[in-house]
């Protein structure tokens, strides 16, 4: 018999309306899966009592009828976001010990729908990073074992530094690695320049990080803002459709929010893609591509062509200048967002001798190496004599590639193909330790999505040669969403929905 | 503009005359119930964080939303500085680290402000006026309150004023004395409470002054400047400018060099000095704030505001001149406050306009004044006012009884036609009696009588007498004419 | 354009962050290996363009002036480092 924990947040919100599940049992199911998996470090904390609270909530509002949308389904949030009177650091040691005396707006949503809370998501500190690796509460082990990896090796590797054991990705790499080890029907996730969509495709989720403006920001920890946007982990198309719309919508709260109406996205799961035209652009070929992503990518374009789409080959010759226009633009915003964690109102405070050293040394001790990286790299980018050089160039850089998306969507392209990631999941500490570059680069194709603002959505697509998963990322117009799901689940049903990991933690 | 200094204005030095070289920032605290980017409230006082939101306070996730009002308030403050209105201007953030900036970054307007170019035509004396440029006006973000002076060892951070909309209005450097920085922060502060676009109250540090005084030879080239920061009295904005030029004269005189440098005025002692603290080279690394879009809005929305702008200073003392046939001083002094103006127009409404304002400028402002009341406290209405005004026209009550009776009015209220009946203070005008009056006191003092006839001025004697005997309710015309005609002078 | 020991402290004080005497050369190296990255982008041609402000065309809405936000004080000190009768406490400033 299938176990509570093996049905899909879309099976599940059925089996719970048609009481053939309890939001109680299916809850006690997840805390359970949650209590065995505590190796992986997907959790940075665990609110069972609140989750089997919610719970019993949401099979009272099912009882009487009044169920919302995601009654009784239980979610992992990123430490992003906050969440009133439970720990909320963004995975950084300056944090420590914050509890907000506020809800996120995106997690509101989903409380208010019924969503039931099994805790906080282990993330990159910040949301800075690829890997995991830089949070303050030690690195994520992704599910997926490493090639040829034996269970032994696996768990010894898990009882002592996790080393050579796979990375999930990153930034949200908590929140897809949980929703890989099925430790939560879904997950919340941020996105600054392929944090929803890297992790996603090295777990064999599914991840969509929504056009900037769709969801709200208020209540989330910042990291650039004119890049974030919140989005979902889910493990398939429908799920993430699902999420997506109880997370979205308008905030007066956060005026970079856009003030249209939030479709139901599940009808778009589904739908035909007849006719749609489909974008394959040249500069995503990339020099030193594993073969296999490139396969990988033409099977998506067979697949979809066959569910009647017509394929045209785009370029979008910005595409290059995405990833170093990213790292200068996104430290900007961040050296800024990041100057108020000062030791004074919230957090770690290191003593000082005045008030200068105070701040020095909390800021010396409470960030993480990357994160100090790039608070130096951005203040060195905006400061005096540089300003115009770095921020205002790569500002109108930005301007260009978007140029460039709005060039193709003019000319009629629904929607652009693209690899997710350059490669499979790779070991925790293999990248980036000698030069900081070599674990951007895991960013490329993602990252001209945020610059544009564009939603993009990672679905797996198949499976490497070692049988780690590979993703394919959809481009779509702005808040056009649905198309992204419609064409996702084409390739999810072509490619045949992937096999998550057993349990071997 | 008023590029050169009268020789009036010059400073003496030992090496002969100096020119004095002033421009302000004036930050003006907006008039809003809520703070510029959040709903808290701009309550002045309160307990300590009392009035901080979760935004105010920056805590982590919190985004920043544009007051409406705010907006509107610095349209209306640049429409009344006849300036350039910006109807695309840009929130940028200006970083750097104190206890009391909680965000890290104050939210300001570096390169496209909301409002630019403009001028204020200043009164220095009632004879002079000066045009002095504003070079632009923009919003930002006020910080919170440190205080250094509970604890040996910390400093308390109180952050009810963190977020508070404030509008830097920068002069260009038109100003050449002391007496010019007083005259116009006086008129700008007036044009604000015009507007109630700000309340103008200094001591509440509502509108502050960073002054930046440097001096050279007249017609020289301009010399390096130095700022005074937040000169929060218009008397010590004055005295910071005098004190800083002299300053700044001797050392060069002294064979000096001016550093360019924040200073401090310290009005106990009476002179500036450096704040060490605010030395440090700063980079405050402006960009413009990714949360906040661009700041846009519509000529029409501006022409509907402009529509709607009270009569201001200017306009209102030019009417006072031609309608009322008042000196251009007496206008100006009723222009000063429009509460004032107010009142003036109540007082002069269907009245002989001159007596009304030397009621109201002598009398009740000078009452006012010697209380340390304003106009809106005033005891004396401009109904009550205005009756006594009636009475004297009417001949019902003499100017020296009409003193009296606004003494009574000030202490004890009431209508003072009313007061004039009770307590019998009306004018005597039948003849009959102020004769009868005359005649009993020349019959009693001849000798009185000879010296007058001897010397006219003594005539001033009688008169006094014959008031004195009336209880000075006799019309002192009558007694003049009486008296001349009897004594046969 | 690269950076030396110097500009990584004058960052570092900027951005208020303690470093070390042996963490500056290590840190001189990655930023400049970030800055020769972000390199390329002298290439482009951006003459005429303009710098992004708002990367989706939206309006900024404004809020009426009404007092929403009453925190309290309680909870605006609630996670204070150090806090006394609802101050936040730091070390002494000299102005």
């Amino acid at each position: 018999m299938t176990q509570p924990i093996d049905l899909t947040l879309a099976e599940a919100r059925d089996a719970l309306r048609d009481r053939k599940l309890s939001a109680v049992e299916l809850t006690q199911s997840y805390i359970g899966a949650i209590d065995k998996a505590r190796a992986l470090n997907c959790f940075v904390t665990e609110t069972p009592d609140r989750a089997l609270d919610m719970a019993k909530a949401s099979d009272a509002r099912i009882a009487s009828g009044s169920a919302g949308p995601l009654e009784g389904v239980p979610l992992g949030i990123k430490d992003l976001y906050a969440t009133e009177g439970v720990h909320t650091q963004a995975c950084s040691h300056i944090l420590d010990g914050f509890k907000p005396r506020y809800e996120s707006t995106v997690t509101s949503q989903l409380w208010s729908d019924g969503a039931v809370m099994l805790g906080k998501l282990n993330m990159d500190e910040f949301a800075m990073g690829s890997s995991n690796e830089t949070s303050y509460y030690g690195p994520v082990a992704s599910p997926w074992m490493p090639p040829n990896w034996s269970e032994d090796k696996a768990r010894a590797a898990l009882a002592s530094d996790k080393r050579g054991l796979l990375v999930p990705g990153g930034s949200s790499g908590g929140s897809a690695a949980a929703v890989a080890a099925r430790l939560c029907l879904g997950a919340t996730a941020t996105d600054t320049g392929g944090s929803i969509r890297q992790p996603a495709a090295f777990t064999g989720t599914v991840g969509i990080k929504p056009t900037y403006g769709r969801c709200s920001r208020w209540g989330i920890v910042a990291f650039a803002s004119s890049l974030d946007q919140a989005g979902p982990i889910a493990r398939t198309v429908r799920d993430s459709a699902i999420m997506l719309r109880s997370m979205a919508g308008h905030d007066a709260k956060d005026t970079t929010s856009v003030d249209t109406p939030v479709p139901d996205y599940e009808k778009a799961v589904g739908a035909s893609i007849k006719g749609k035209k489909i974008g394959i652009p040249k500069e995503y070929r990339i020099d030193g591509m594993p073969a296999e992503i490139d396969a990988l990518w033409k099977q998506g374009i067979e697949w979809l062509k066959a569910a009647g789409a017509e394929i045209v080959d785009i370029s979008l010759p910005h595409t290059k200048t995405a990833l170093p226009a990213y790292y200068i633009v996104a430290p900007a915003e961040a050296s800024s967002n990041l100057a108020r964690y000062d030791g004074v109102r919230y957090g770690l405070r290191v003593p000082g001798k005045d008030i200068a050293d105070m701040y020095q040394k909390t800021r010396a001790e409470g960030f993480g190496r990357e994160v100090r990286r790039r608070i130096m790299i951005g203040t060195y980018v905006l400061s005096a004599g540089y300003y115009d050089a770095y921020y205002v160039r790569a500002q109108k850089i930005r301007t260009l590639i978007k140029r460039d998306f709005e060039t193709v969507y003019a000319q009629g392209v629904d929607a652009i193909l693209t690899p997710a990631t350059p490669s499979a999941a790779f070991g925790i500490g293999e990248k980036g330790s000698a030069d900081p570059v070599e674990m951007y680069l895991n960013d490329v194709f993602t990252v001209t999505v945020n610059m544009a603002g564009l939603p993009g959505l990672a679905v797996p697509a198949g499976l490497s040669s070692d049988g780690l998963p590979l993703g394919l990322q959809l481009i779509g117009r702005p808040f056009e969403e649905e198309t992204l799901f419609s064409l996702a689940e084409v390739i999810e049903q072509a490619a045949g929905r992937i096999k998550l990991p057993q349990v071997w933690w | 503009m008023n590029t050169h200094a009268k020789p009036s204005k010059l400073l003496k030095g030992a090496t002969g005359d100096w020119e004095i070289v002033v421009g302000m920032e004036i930050h003006a605290q907006v008039n809003s119930r809520s703070k510029l980017f959040s709903g808290a409230s701009t309550e002045f006082g309160g307990e300590q964080n009392g009035h901080v939101s979760l935004v105010d306070a920056a805590m982590p996730g919190m985004l920043p939303v544009i007051n409406r009002e705010c907006v509107a308030q610095a349209i209306r403050t640049g429409l009344g500085l006849n300036a350039q209105i910006n109807l695309r201007s840009v929130f940028d953030r200006k970083n750097y680290f104190y206890p009391d900036l909680p965000q890290g970054y104050q939210i300001s307007q570096y390169k496209s402000p909301i409002v630019g170019e403009g001028e204020v035509i200043v009164d220095v004396t009632p004879t002079e006026q000066i045009t002095v440029g504003i070079e632009r006006l923009h919003l930002e973000q006020d910080a919170g309150k440190s205080l250094h002076d509970q604890s040996p060892t910390d400093s308390f951070v109180d952050l009810n004023r963190s977020g508070v909309a404030l509008m830097e209005i920068v002069s260009k450097p038109d100003l050449r004395s002391a007496d010019e920085a007083r005259a116009y922060v006086t008129k700008l502060r007036t044009i604000l409470r015009y507007l109630g676009t700000c309340d103008g109250d200094m001591e509440k540090g509502n509108l502050r002054a960073d002054v930046n005084v440097s001096v050279r030879k007249p017609g020289g080239p301009l010399g390096t400047r130095c700022e005074i920061k937040n000169v929060n009295s218009i008397r010590f904005i004055g005295q910071a400018v005098e004190v800083e030029a002299r300053r700044q004269i001797g050392i060069i005189e002294d064979g000096g060099k001016i550093n360019q440098e924040t200073r401090l005025f310290d009005p106990g002692k009476g002179e500036t000095r450096s704040m060490r603290s605010k030395e440090e080279a700063h980079d405050y690394r402006y960009f413009p704030d990714p949360d906040l879009l661009p700041l846009e809005f519509t000529q029409t929305y501006v022409d509907e505001l402009a529509a709607k702008l009270p009569e201001l200073p200017d306009e209102k003392k030019a009417r006072f001149m031609r309608d009322y046939g008042l000196p251009g001083y007496d206008a100006g002094v009723l222009v000063m406050e429009r509460a004032s103006a107010d009142y003036y127009e109540a007082v002069a409404k269907g009245r002989d306009a001159k007596a009304a304002a030397n009621w109201v400028i002598n009398e009740l402002f000078g009452r006012l004044n010697k209380e340390g009341k304003d106009i809106e406290t005033s005891p004396v209405s401009s109904a009550q006012l205005g009756g006594i005004v009636d009475l004297i026209t009417e001949g019902v009550i003499s100017g020296k009884i009409a003193k009296d009776l606004f003494e009574i009015v000030w202490t004890e209220g009431g209508d003072p036609r009313a007061i004039v009946d009770t307590r019998g203070m009306k004018q005597v005008t039948d003849t009959g009696a102020i004769e009868a009056a005359v005649d009993a006191i020349i019959a009693a003092n001849p000798d009185k009588v000879a010296q007058a006839q001897a010397k006219p001025t003594m005539l001033g004697w009688f008169v006094g007498q014959v008031m004195k005997q009336t209880g000075g309710k006799a019309n002192p015309q009558s007694v003049n004419e009486l008296l001349k005609s009897k004594l046969g002078i | 354009m690269s950076v030396d020991q110097a500009t990584v402290r004058r960052i570092a004080h900027l951005a208020r962050i303690a470093v070390t005497d042996e963490e500056v050369p290590h840190l001189a190296e990655e930023i400049n290996a970030i800055l020769s990255f972000v390199e390329e982008l002298n290439a482009i041609d951006v003459t005429g363009v303009e710098p992004m402000t708002s990367v989706i065309p939206m309006k900024m809405k404004m809020r009426d002036d009404v007092v929403t936000d009453h925190a309290g004080a309680d909870v605006v000190v609630a996670n204070a480092p150090v806090s006394e009768d609802h101050f936040f406490m730091v070390p002494k400033v000299v102005e």
